[in-house]
């Protein structure tokens, strides 16, 4: 028997008025595995990014983390347990610079008081300079031209690029879960699997990454996951390698409706 | 060229209080529009801010030698020191804006009600006890920060414009609290005792040698080092991780809190911390303007000091700076358009807003050093 799961979700229900976004969902993800969370649109992959991040409470179910009860944790709370997210529509803050959103997830290591923030300066420059080169160097893994230019805004810069920002937003804070919110959205498919390249890079770097990955794009939840979980209307339906999920009856059905 | 700006700038505004027919009021401001216009062509406007950027120590020296210069011109004319102690206390006032909306995103209507606030606690003080006058500019700010406690639960519990409506009702229920109160003068409104600090006599004019300068003198004196001290307090805070945490939450509350950071705990600090300094701002205005009535603190206030904000650049505190001066003088100047004021400043701020979203002089991006590595 494999060790205790990372993250487990049991019987987890979201319902939105009459809508159920998420029906009883059992799922397991393991230490240092690259899962991919797959289904048709509207079949509630988001919704359980959304729960267990605490941005959504659960109407029903339990979600465990690294063997404790996240179940009722805000979002802060869970962040600091260990789990940073991307999200479908980048959330980057636009008009800010490349080093301020990664400090923005990098919140638990800064300090936040008052006294510190506005009287002692010179403390404030030292932290300031170690979180900036904390900064380039993880910048550096994904691409090194871009960590010269972390205090460019990041509306100056294109779609790739801010993909990669917000995966490092996530892992500055060096995470032992990843969630990625379907990161190929608006990029081409060349810049995708460039993209690809640097999750794979960064993730040889950091051994005991773990991550789930939500994403439309096939041939990249075949060629980056280990295991697969397909939803639709809210349940699983099926689980195992691409492999087996593809050719899954079911699952054919799911996307491509009945014959 | 950071210096030849400043001096312009300087004697520019020298000029526009002096003069006195309102045709030379309206070509001065011509003027002034056509060499900005003509500046920002030939790349002069860029050249003047790269400048600042570089030389920040520069910028913040020149700016007090130019208020000290343009102070020390006027030295005996009331009404040109009562507009710039005016403007500088608004600019306190304002910087307190900034931090609640440029940086936390808290749109607040009741900046002249906080304002308020802090000159009738300087009235009541003043007359009632002997608590020294500056533990008064204080108490003004931290009953500011007080009542403004009670609004951070409805403001805490509605976003965006719905936070916006409920100071909106605070600013009109402010003014009417005020107007049906006896304990507070009603609507005839209350005396302020001049500033005393520690002897120093604020009502006296000032004896410089054979000269005798207006008591107003004072005040600018004294609201100069407020808004110096404002000025640090907002960039420091602007320059930290806690500007951060505020603009993150402006920007994307949902997504800050996935990182850690706490909506609630910087909204909090930065309302109470802006009404603080409206409201030091205010105990400072009602000593100096020796009566206060309910007229002075309307929600009409309320929106100048928005404007202010808005036509300055959200979030650029200089901007503050430029737009207090444009604002609070220019009606008092040309009183041709003190009547249509408010609708010249409604149209102003919507081409500001359609035309060039941040302001006279937009915020950069965040330097946490003069000199960072860029």
């Amino acid at each position: 028997m494999s060790p205790a799961p990372l993250l487990r979700s049991t019987r987890l229900t979201r319902r939105f008025g009459g809508v159920v976004a998420l029906k009883d969902l059992d799922l397991e993800v393991h230490q240092g595995e690259i899962l991919g969370l797959i289904g048709p649109n509207g079949s509630g992959k988001t919704t359980f990014f959304n729960v267990v991040t605490g941005i959504y409470p659960a109407s029903a179910g339990r979600v465990e983390f690294d063997g404790r009860d996240m179940t009722r944790l805000s979002p802060q709370q869970v962040y600091r347990a260990g789990i940073a997210r991307t999200f479908q529509r980048s959330r980057l803050c636009l008009p800010l610079s490349i080093f301020d959103n990664l400090m923005v997830g990098n919140h638990a290591r800064l300090d936040h008081g008052l006294a510190f923030n506005l009287f002692r300066r010179r403390a404030f420059r030292a932290q300031f300079e170690a979180n900036y080169a904390a900064a380039r160097e993880l910048v550096m893994l994904f691409d090194p031209p871009l960590a010269n230019r972390l205090f460019e805004a990041v509306s100056d810069i294109p779609m790739i690029d801010r993909r990669r920002i917000e995966v490092c937003r996530a892992l500055i804070s060096r995470p032992k879960l990843l969630l990625l919110d379907e990161p190929s959205a608006g990029m081409t498919q060349e810049e995708t699997r460039q993209f690809m390249d640097d999750v794979l890079t960064v993730r040889a770097r950091m051994a005991d990454l773990t991550i789930v990955i939500i994403e439309h794009e096939m041939n990249v939840i075949e060629r980056i996951t280990e295991r697969c979980v397909v939803l639709n209307y809210g349940r699983k339906i099926a689980e195992g390698s691409y492999r087996e999920v593809a050719t899954d009856r079911q699952v054919q059905e799911a996307y491509l409706g009945l014959e | 060229m950071a210096a030849a700006a400043i001096a312009a700038l300087t004697v520019f505004a020298i000029l526009f209080l002096w003069v006195e027919s309102e045709t030379a009021v309206a070509g001065l401001v011509l003027a002034a529009a056509v060499v900005v216009v003509i500046g920002g062509r030939l790349g002069w406007l860029g050249q003047v801010q790269a400048a600042f950027g570089q030389h920040e120590t520069l910028l913040n020296g020149g700016v007090i030698v130019a208020v000290l210069a343009i102070t020390a011109f006027f030295y005996r004319d009331h009404f040109a020191l009562l507009m710039v102690a005016t403007v500088l206390l608004y600019i306190l006032a304002c910087l307190g804006l900034t931090i609640q909306f440029g940086y936390a995103g808290i749109l607040n209507f009741s900046g002249a009600a906080f304002f308020g606030i802090g000159a009738y606690t300087a009235a009541v003080l003043t007359a009632h006890t002997l608590v020294p006058h500056l533990l008064v500019l204080l108490a003004g700010g931290a009953v500011a920060a007080l009542i403004g406690s009670m609004l951070i639960y409805p403001v805490l519990r509605t976003r965006g414009h719905y936070a916006a409506v409920v100071t909106i009702a605070f600013a009109l229920l402010f003014k009417t609290f005020l107007e049906v109160n006896d304990v507070l003068g009603g609507p005839q409104g209350l005396a302020v005792a001049n500033m005393n600090l520690f002897g120093w006599d604020f009502g006296q004019g000032v004896e410089l040698g054979p000269l005798e300068a207006s008591f107003i003198l004072n005040y600018v004196l004294l609201a100069s080092l407020l808004v110096i001290i404002g000025m640090l307090l907002v960039k420091r805070l602007e320059r930290s991780w806690i500007g951060l945490d505020m603009d993150a939450i402006r920007l994307d509350e949902t997504a800050s809190a996935c990182f850690g950071i706490d909506p609630a705990r910087w909204k909090i600090t930065a309302f109470t911390l802006g009404n603080f300094l409206a409201g030091v701002a205010g105990a400072l205005y009602g000593m100096m303007l020796a009566f206060i009535a309910p007229n002075n603190f309307t929600f009409a206030d309320g929106l100048i000091m928005v404007s202010i904000v808005l036509l300055g650049g959200i979030g650029n505190p200089w901007g503050v700076v430029v737009a207090a001066g444009i604002v609070i003088i220019l009606p008092e100047k040309l009183q041709v358009i003190q009547e249509y004021r408010f609708l010249l400043f409604a149209a102003t701020v919507i081409l500001i807003l359609r035309f060039r979203p941040g302001g006279l002089l937009p915020r950069g991006l965040r330097q946490y050093f003069p000199g960072q590595p860029t």
